[in-house]
């Protein structure tokens, strides 16, 4: 059987994607292929054009290498266009004058850029915006101009506007239109737009109609019809495309009043031999002017040449893009009707928009813009398309996920229905309308909004909010630790390092505003006491600064009993140690749990038998796991080379030495690791405070992540370290946060609070730009050395024995503590089971 | 309103030396315990060991401090406080009274009158 020849005319993306559709399809070759771009370079990738500017080569851009083209039997004619079409022939005529024949015809010409015809539109120094040569040519034109205007505010001007801000030229952009990017976004979103463009250093200019380009021979200035002008010396021309229909034209085929090939649903054309296919195509008067409809129309024609069914429909408009370094999407129907439903999410501040239009009833999604954050994209366009039922709160498709990937991450950017305390359900707006109604600290907010007062660990975020709203209302922070100090915990500890202060005593007296302390200061001279000095957290003047777990050395569960955790390092017990942690619990009838660090909990122990718990713990060889302490609590690892097989270091090993480096140290906050042996990351590593993958070359180092009620994942700090380069980074690392971080800070919070996050630590870690490293690698060196189990310090010193009982007048122990008996275990008794146990 | 338990008559809890200053001592009174505060050489305090938030036996293992003078308690649990002085919840919102009892030191000997 003899094949039968396509011409493809134009070698755009479209026409591209058609051969490379063709040629995957077409398994018995039946078809000979031949296709014609009239520019220097295959098919190139238009949408990411700009790049172009930032380094990327024309190769670089290409969709297929030229060799694609003869190595898949498609005959390229690189450099000629068609000039002509002879139906009745069926054959085409190219400008070098080459004459082919066809069977079947493919136009996919494009469009080309609107030129308006204003008066002086031929100057010197107006471009156009589509090409590789068009970029060219602005580039060369550029090294002799200053200051250039966008004609268009569209998608592809503001593509246009960014390259010409880096080429260095002042830029303005200017709509004839009310807002940026009528197509896509609505008012709203237009005007959040615009705010972030003009961040960036672009100057916009909305409702403008050029009426003139003045100039003596070359651009000098445009003149608008409001009267106004403005001095420029070169152009971009983006106001719309036009669909290169003159072929079509000529051989007479049907076109649309405005312009474009008209096709049917099969996207044949009237002549039935010749197809048209992406922004040269009418389709239902309409041109689908991006590129994934033009995509789905190549599709559709190479199924049909090869005998199979496919039916152009219409296609789905919606898009995701980065503009100007900003997240961009718009999907499905974005100008709902009077009765449709409209949830609309603004944060000027941060630059971000977000609008969804829904049903009457609230159950279907219709369509949306997103702009500043399009992570939700994805999701809600599978859900307008498939008609998916909405969930009863859509808000909450919309808000912030927390993936941790934005590197600055701040309470700016959480939206006014941001839940900010889950136990109390207080969102964002009622916070900040505490703040606007005068509250001016977290003890106000509390009061005012009860948020805090839960469990407590939104404290850390309240207080970053109103820190945020109070700078934002140009108001002075207080960052005094509470009453008794007018210091930052940061600054405490340097006037604990400098004055060599040794207790709580001489510190409030000496540096405090009098009184006796609180809840707050108190734990937290406790930990930068022991920070400093790694005195023993229960010696006699430290005990009274500790909250009840570092008192106890034991953590408080919900009925005042204590649970036990004994250091695991790396996870890794022997049959002997957990048949001790057997017997124990036994004894006392604990409830035992595996915890998500890979050690064992303890519940329900009494104060009163702590002490004989932690005897039998201590004689099979176990240690204090500090789980009730502001410290490093538990190294994760996975069985890494040792057993695995896909292991390429020694995880264990390295997390068994880390964990013994850096127990009992005490920080700002908690402090959580592991190390995994490869890259499959079994241990989690990049959801600790600091993680540790193996390579093939050593260990790569990530630093400030976290799981937990914000999840963040960590930033990777260095790769291939050594076993000892990894420690000094690591040592810097704590040692740097333990300096620095305010209290009750985790890692996570700590590094975005950082200004430059990541890479100020890099500087300061790996390049001593602060000149710290030998200070923090010696104090580092200090804490190691002065390491010591806190469990056997209490059971050796009868004196701190004595604190280890309910009453100070008997030996008995609580009679209110009542367990019940679940799934062969105690657990506290509940209110209601109270009477009856 | 606080609750000053006034008709008691004053027992001996233990002897002086044995209450460390800033911390809780827990006294054991039948089928009731009472919370003991040393703030200083010679400043005592009492209330009940039961925090009225969660209803569990856990003052005299909180920290104690002040606000603007005020002596105070926090539980260790949810960090309420409460007025040493008074036992008044210093806190927002509804809370019960602790109870408060007389306390003294004589002679090396702590007495707490029940």
């Amino acid at each position: 059987m003899s094949q039968e020849t396509i011409i493809v005319v134009g070698n755009g993306m479209v026409g591209c994607k058609f051969c490379a559709t063709l040629v995957e399809k077409d398994a018995d070759k039946r078809f000979k292929l031949i296709t014609f771009c009239e520019e220097s370079h295959p098919a190139y990738d238009r949408v990411h054009l700009s790049e172009y500017f930032s380094g990327k080569t024309a190769e670089d851009l290409m969709l297929q290498p030229e060799s694609w083209y003869a190595e898949n039997g498609i005959e390229l004619h690189l450099e000629d266009k068609v000039v002509s079409i002879d139906r009745e022939k069926k054959s085409v005529t190219s400008a070098k004058g080459v004459e082919l024949v066809y069977d079947k015809l493919i136009l996919a010409t494009g469009s080309s850029p609107f030129v308006p015809p204003v008066p002086g539109i031929e100057k010197e120094g107006v471009f156009v915006y589509r090409t590789i040569e068009d970029l060219e040519g602005m580039m060369d034109y550029a090294k002799k101009a200053t200051k250039a205007a966008v004609i268009g505010g569209g998608l592809l001007g503001l593509e246009a506007a960014k390259a010409s801000q880096d080429l260095g030229m002042e830029t303005h952009v200017i709509e004839f239109m009310s807002r940026l990017m009528p197509r896509q976004v609505d008012d709203a979103g237009g005007e959040i737009l615009k705010g972030i463009i003009e961040e960036r250093g672009l100057s916009v200019h909305l409702n403008k109609a050029t009426t003139n380009i003045a100039g003596d021979g070359k651009v000098e200035a445009m003149e608008f019809k409001d009267g106004s002008s403005l001095g420029v010396d070169m152009i971009i021309v983006s106001a719309g495309i036009r669909p290169r229909d003159e072929l079509a034209r000529e051989c007479g085929l049907e076109v649309g009043p405005r312009g474009g090939v008209v096709v049917n649903d099969n996207l044949l054309t009237s002549d039935p031999d010749i197809f048209a296919i992406g922004e040269v195509a009418l389709y239902n008067n309409f041109i689908y002017g991006l590129v994934a409809p033009g995509y789905k129309m190549a599709d559709i024609v190479a199924t049909q040449l090869l005998g199979g069914e496919g039916a152009f429909q219409g296609a789905d408009m919606s898009t995701k893009l980065k503009l100007i370094g900003t997240d961009v999407a718009s999907f499905g129907n974005i100008e709902p009707k009077e009765e449709h439903k409209d949830i609309v999410i603004t944060d000027p501040v941060r630059g971000i928009y977000k609008r969804l239009i829904t049903t009457t009833d609230g159950k279907l999604l219709l369509g949306g813009i997103l702009i500043g954050d399009a992570d939700a994209y994805g999701n809600l366009l599978q859900m307008t398309l498939n008609e998916m039922e909405l969930p009863e709160d859509p808000m909450a498709l919309i808000l912030p996920a927390g993936s941790g990937e934005a590197p600055s991450f701040g309470p700016g950017s959480l939206p006014d229905t941001a839940q900010i305390c889950s136990c109390e359900d207080v969102s964002k707006g009622s916070i900040c309308e505490a703040i606007e109604g005068g509250a001016r600290t977290i003890p106000e907010l509390k009061s005012c909004t009860k948020a805090g007062t839960g469990c407590g660990g939104c404290v850390p975020l309240l207080t970053n909010l109103l820190n945020h709203q109070l700078e934002e209302m140009g108001e002075e922070v207080n960052t005094d630790l509470c009453e008794h100090f007018s210091h930052t915990r940061q600054e405490l500890y340097r006037i604990v390092r400098t004055t060599g202060i040794d207790n709580f005593d001489s510190l409030i007296e000496a540096h405090g505003n009098g009184g006796r302390g609180c809840e707050i200061c108190k734990p937290a001279v406790g930990s930068i006491l022991a920070s400093v000095y790694n005195d023993k957290v229960i010696s006699q003047g430290n005990r009274k600064l500790q909250d009840t777990n570092d008192r106890f050395l034991a953590n408080i569960q919900k009925n005042g009993t204590y649970s036990v955790v004994p250091r695991v390092p790396g996870g890794e017990i022997t049959a002997d140690k957990l048949i001790t942690i057997g017997e124990v619990s036994k004894e006392y009838d604990l409830y035992v749990k595996i915890t998500g660090g890979q050690r064992i909990d303890m519940f329900g122990a009494k104060v009163n038998d702590l002490p004989k718990i932690w005897e039998k713990l201590i004689a099979a060889g176990f240690e204090s796991g500090h789980a009730y302490g502001k410290a490093l609590r538990t190294i994760k690892s996975c069985v890494g080379s040792t057993w695995c097989r896909f292991g390429v270091q020694d995880s264990t090993g390295m997390a068994i030495m880390l964990e013994n480096r850096y127990k009992g140290i005490r920080s700002p906050h908690k402090l959580k690791s592991a190390v995994s042996g490869c890259t499959r990351e079994c241990a989690e590593a990049q959801s600790k405070d600091f993680g540790v993958i193996a390579t093939e070359n050593g260990w790569n180092l990530y630093l400030g992540g976290n799981g937990g009620m914000k999840p963040r994942h960590a930033d990777l700090f260095a790769t291939d370290l050594d076993d000892d380069t990894l420690v000094a980074y690591i040592d810097r690392f704590l040692m740097y946060y333990i300096k620095t971080a305010d209290k009750l800070t985790r890692t996570s919070v700590w590094v975005d609070s950082l200004e430059g996050g990541i890479e100020h630590l890099k500087d300061v870690i790996i390049n001593d730009s602060l000149g710290l490293c030998e200070e923090l690698d010696k104090q580092m060196q200090h804490l190691v050395d002065t390491y010591h189990c806190e469990w056997k310090d209490a059971v050796e010193d009868p004196e701190k024995l004595k604190r280890f009982k309910h009453f100070g007048n008997s030996e008995s122990t609580d009679p209110n503590i009542k367990f019940v008996r679940e799934r062969d275990q105690i657990r506290p008794a509940n209110e209601d089971e109270l009477a009856t146990v | 309103m606080s609750d000053i338990v006034e008709n008691g008559t004053w027992q001996e809890i233990g002897p002086t030396d044995d209450f460390v200053v800033d911390l809780g001592v827990c006294v054991q009174n039948g089928d009731d315990q009472v919370a003991v505060f040393r703030l200083a050489e010679d400043e005592w305090y009492a209330t009940q060991n039961l925090c009225p938030h969660q209803k569990q036996m856990v003052l005299s293992r909180g920290l104690t401090g002040d606000v603007k003078g005020e002596p105070k308690i926090t539980c260790p649990l949810h960090k309420r406080s409460f007025s040493l002085r008074s036992g008044e919840f210093l806190g927002e919102g509804e809370m019960d009274c602790l109870k408060v009892y007389e306390v003294k030191s004589e002679a090396g000997k702590v007495f707490l009158k029940l």
